[in-house]
């Protein structure tokens, strides 16, 4: 349930003359054309608790990206002792104890699964925190938006610099400014090329021109999209470019706890003097100071909007003039639309964070979870799979025996290497030939380590024991005391 | 227009697109979305003048960077020929027997014989060596010239009845197109084959064409019906037929003596390519039944 509290706008009254388009496109065209000029914000410093959390959130994300690559991980012979590395020169993804081949790629699929129930279920609950706290473009605008602090100044200093003429003054704050932009846009691709090389060998390479084009072409990349999308477009890539605020509108209801102006404390508003009896008005003065400090130039007391990335900052804002006018704080606050409005009916508001759309969310991420643990736990060092040879799909002999072709695909996800006896099951009395082997019986077979080895395998049956069409069979594959089981079939027509 | 032009929620204009009373709002578009859009007309231009971009009548216009797709493909196998001699050369100078004991070498062997005899091979023999009519099957134990590593490399180089002067050759006669038999004769004869590779045949024809077989067959497919490695005369008492084996396949090779060829492939492979084709045949063919012959 949205609530509408800004009648202001101009709708146009039921009865009047229709316009023509031709109209319509002048009149836009007096009011700034068919495209609209972005509107610079000014977003001023606010002290408080989320504000708290947010450079708490910042400090601890950023430090996670650029920490990251640098972990060292030891892991046997060749391999990189790279903590967390996606290989894809070696086709592997490392991350610490855990390694993954490009066949398990499902285990990424299902962690996005993961990630977005996640995203859906905290929004359920307590609306876009994400966008609020921990979205890349967030933590970076607001990184962005402190170094442009520390050489403008505040929201007044810097509209009044971006007013004033050309000066030496202005063209030191604004150029240092920019430098140290491009300096962290820089230092953000070039973190990022560190999780796919070898951080320590690449931070040499790259200065020497050695590093693989792929860096040189990812680092250029993210460090123009860093310094343009974090520097310069900031709120346009919320409101215009992401998906997510369309989304999230589906995840939403009016038990979410969202970044609210409690419209039944504060209207109706108005400036107040220290003189005055709050009787009879709302605890909104007024102040504006949601608005300037807001980073997405919205005003939150017109209700859940689009926009609005739930960061809380307006909160802060006006828990500080409410503790200077000595109202209680909490004018603005997480709260639920369904809350503001049973008090605005004199009842007292229900919380439910346990709604069906909740407990979707909270069963589909355990199943999604459980899942995944499941899988995991199944891993086996020996990724086997039999080929079986269509065509010909059997050969027979000049003794009347049947032979079937088989390309055995032994992975060994270990780091050691590993001997494997392949034998076949399934059809009485076959035998089991590999070219390079002697001799028939189980073929003995050297795996090396963390690598695909291709094995060519016949089986030969006598004619009695291979029956018409195709019967199930299966490799059987011993590793020590572990014996895999590969399913195939053994195949034979009528004779030609 | 009828509808009232404002969006009574939000108060912004609307378009005059409505799809069952749901109707786009007029927002305006950012102004940096118009720059984008420039900046790409702006690359476009960029584009032609130095990639190929413009068709003409005889041409097309050839850009600054002198980019060619030609050229890259050309570039691009050569720099895989370059690369193939070098696993050519080490074969070259392995034997047969040494490609096939090392592990390294047989699968080096195998991967680049499988790729030479898709490319070259299957045409004929089929994709996995299965063979069809009138051109055998190298996935079993029966060879006409011998299935042994030697024998199939030769095999491989010199051909049958091709035009290399050390060919394989031998000649079944079209005994009946050329009249030397008579189509009774040859009915005799095919009963004669048939009870060969022992199955059930008219016993008066057999009896009546022992003398007709030692005269005209025996010499090649020898007086049991054995065959011969050196003639590459089919052996008449297995299973295996190179034309296929029921009365009327017999009576027709007998009649017309078809001979199959195969080309000559030593101009074609060179010596360490020819090694990997025939260590990749030998390794997926089941022995040689006929070797002891």
């Amino acid at each position: 349930m949205t609530t509408i509290i800004d009648q202001s706008r101009n709708v146009r009254p039921a009865g009047a003359a229709p316009v023509s388009v031709a109209e319509r496109q002048r009149a836009k065209a007096r009011a700034g054309g068919l495209y609209k000029p972005r509107v610079p914000i000014y977003p001023k410093l606010v002290h408080g608790r989320w504000r708290q959390v947010k450079w708490a959130l910042l400090i601890l994300t950023l430090a996670i990206y650029y920490v990251t690559p640098w972990i060292r991980w030891s892991r046997p012979g060749d391999l990189p002792d790279q903590a967390v590395l996606v290989d894809f020169d070696g086709g592997r993804f490392y991350f610490f104890w855990i390694q993954l081949w490009p066949q398990e790629v499902y285990f990424i699929t299902g962690l996005l699964v993961l990630a977005a129930l996640a995203l859906f279920l905290t929004t359920a609950l307590f609306g876009r925190l994400w966008c609020g706290y921990a979205c890349p473009q967030t933590v970076w605008t607001d990184l962005y938006i402190y170094i442009e602090r520390m050489f403008e100044g505040d929201r007044n200093a810097r509209m009044r610099l971006d007013a004033a003429p050309l000066s030496f003054n202005k063209l030191w704050r604004k150029g240092g400014k920019h430098a140290v932009w491009i300096g962290v846009a820089f230092g953000t691709g070039g973190a990022w090329i560190f999780y796919f090389h070898d951080a320590p060998t690449l931070i040499r390479t790259f200065w020497i021109g050695q590093a693989p084009m792929t860096a040189y072409v990812s680092c250029a990349l993210l460090t123009f999209t860093t310094y343009v999308f974090a520097g310069h477009m900031r709120e346009q890539v919320c409101t215009y470019m992401c998906p997510w605020p369309r989304i999230q509108g589906a995840m939403l209801d009016d038990q979410s706890f969202q970044v609210t102006y409690r419209y039944d404390r504060g209207e109706p508003r108005g400036p107040h003097k220290k003189t005055e009896s709050w009787d009879g008005r709302g605890d909104c003065i007024d102040c504006n100071q949601c608005v300037v400090v807001c980073p997405m130039g919205i005003d939150i007391r017109d209700g859940a909007q689009l926009e609005c990335i739930n960061c809380g900052l307006c909160v802060d804002a006006c828990d500080e003039i409410m503790d200077k006018v000595g109202r209680p704080r909490g004018l603005i606050a997480y709260d639920t639309d369904a809350a503001v409005a049973a008090r605005n009916v004199g009842e007292t508001p229900k919380y439910r964070l346990v709604r069906p759309r909740t407990v979707y969310y909270a069963v589909a991420l355990a199943v999604v979870s459980g899942l995944m643990v499941w899988g995991f736990m199944g891993r086996k060092d020996l990724d086997a799979h039999a080929l079986r040879d269509r065509n010909p799909a059997y050969v027979q002999l000049s003794d009347g025996s049947v032979r079937n072709g088989y390309t055995l695909k032994l992975g060994n996800r270990g780091f050691e290497p590993a001997t494997v006896e392949i034998d076949f099951a399934g059809v009485e009395g076959a035998q089991v030939h590999s070219p390079g082997h002697e001799g028939d019986g189980p073929v003995q077979v050297e795996l090396a380590p963390n690598q695909v080895t291709s094995v060519r395998v016949f089986v030969t049956a006598p004619p009695e024991a291979a029956g018409e069409g195709a019967q199930d069979a299966a490799f059987e594959i011993r590793n020590g005391d572990k014996t895999h089981t590969v399913d195939t079939a053994f195949a034979f027509g009528s004779q030609r | 227009m009828s509808e009232p032009d404002r969006d009574e929620h939000s108060g912004v204009e609307l378009t005059d697109h409505e799809w069952d009373g749901i109707r786009e709002l007029d927002n305006p578009l950012p102004r940096w979305w118009l720059w984008v859009w420039y900046a790409t007309i702006a690359f476009s231009v960029v584009y032609w003048v130095l990639m190929p971009a413009w068709p003409g009548i005889s041409g097309y216009t050839r850009g600054l960077l002198g980019q060619s797709d030609r050229a890259e493909v050309a570039r691009e196998l050569q720099e895989l020929r370059l690369a193939r001699a070098e696993g050519e050369a080490v074969l070259q100078a392995a034997t047969l027997e040494q490609i096939e004991a090392d592990p390294e070498l047989l699968s080096r062997a195998l991967a680049m014989g499988q790729s030479v005899f898709g490319d070259n091979c299957a045409t004929c023999h089929g994709a996995g060596g299965g063979g069809a009519p009138g051109y055998p099957n190298l996935r079993d134990d029966v060879w006409l010239w011998g299935g042994s590593l030697e024998e199939i490399e030769h095999t491989i180089r010199v051909g049958v009845r091709s035009n290399h002067p050390d060919t394989r050759t031998s000649v079944m006669p079209a005994f009946g197109r050329d009249n030397m038999l008579t189509g009774a004769q040859i009915s005799d004869l095919t009963e004669y084959v048939v009870a060969l590779s022992g199955r059930d045949a008219d016993p008066e024809a057999v009896a009546r064409s022992g003398q007709l077989y030692a005269d005209n067959c025996a010499a090649c497919h020898g007086p049991t019906g054995g065959g011969s490695r050196e003639l590459g005369a089919p052996d008449l008492t297995d299973r295996e037929w190179l034309y296929g084996g029921d009365r009327a396949e017999i009576r027709r090779q007998i009649h017309n003596g078809r001979n199959g060829v195969m080309p000559s492939w030593e101009d074609r492979f060179s010596p360490g390519l020819a090694k990997a084709l025939a260590v990749y045949v030998h390794a997926n063919a089941a022995g040689d039944s006929g070797a002891a012959r």
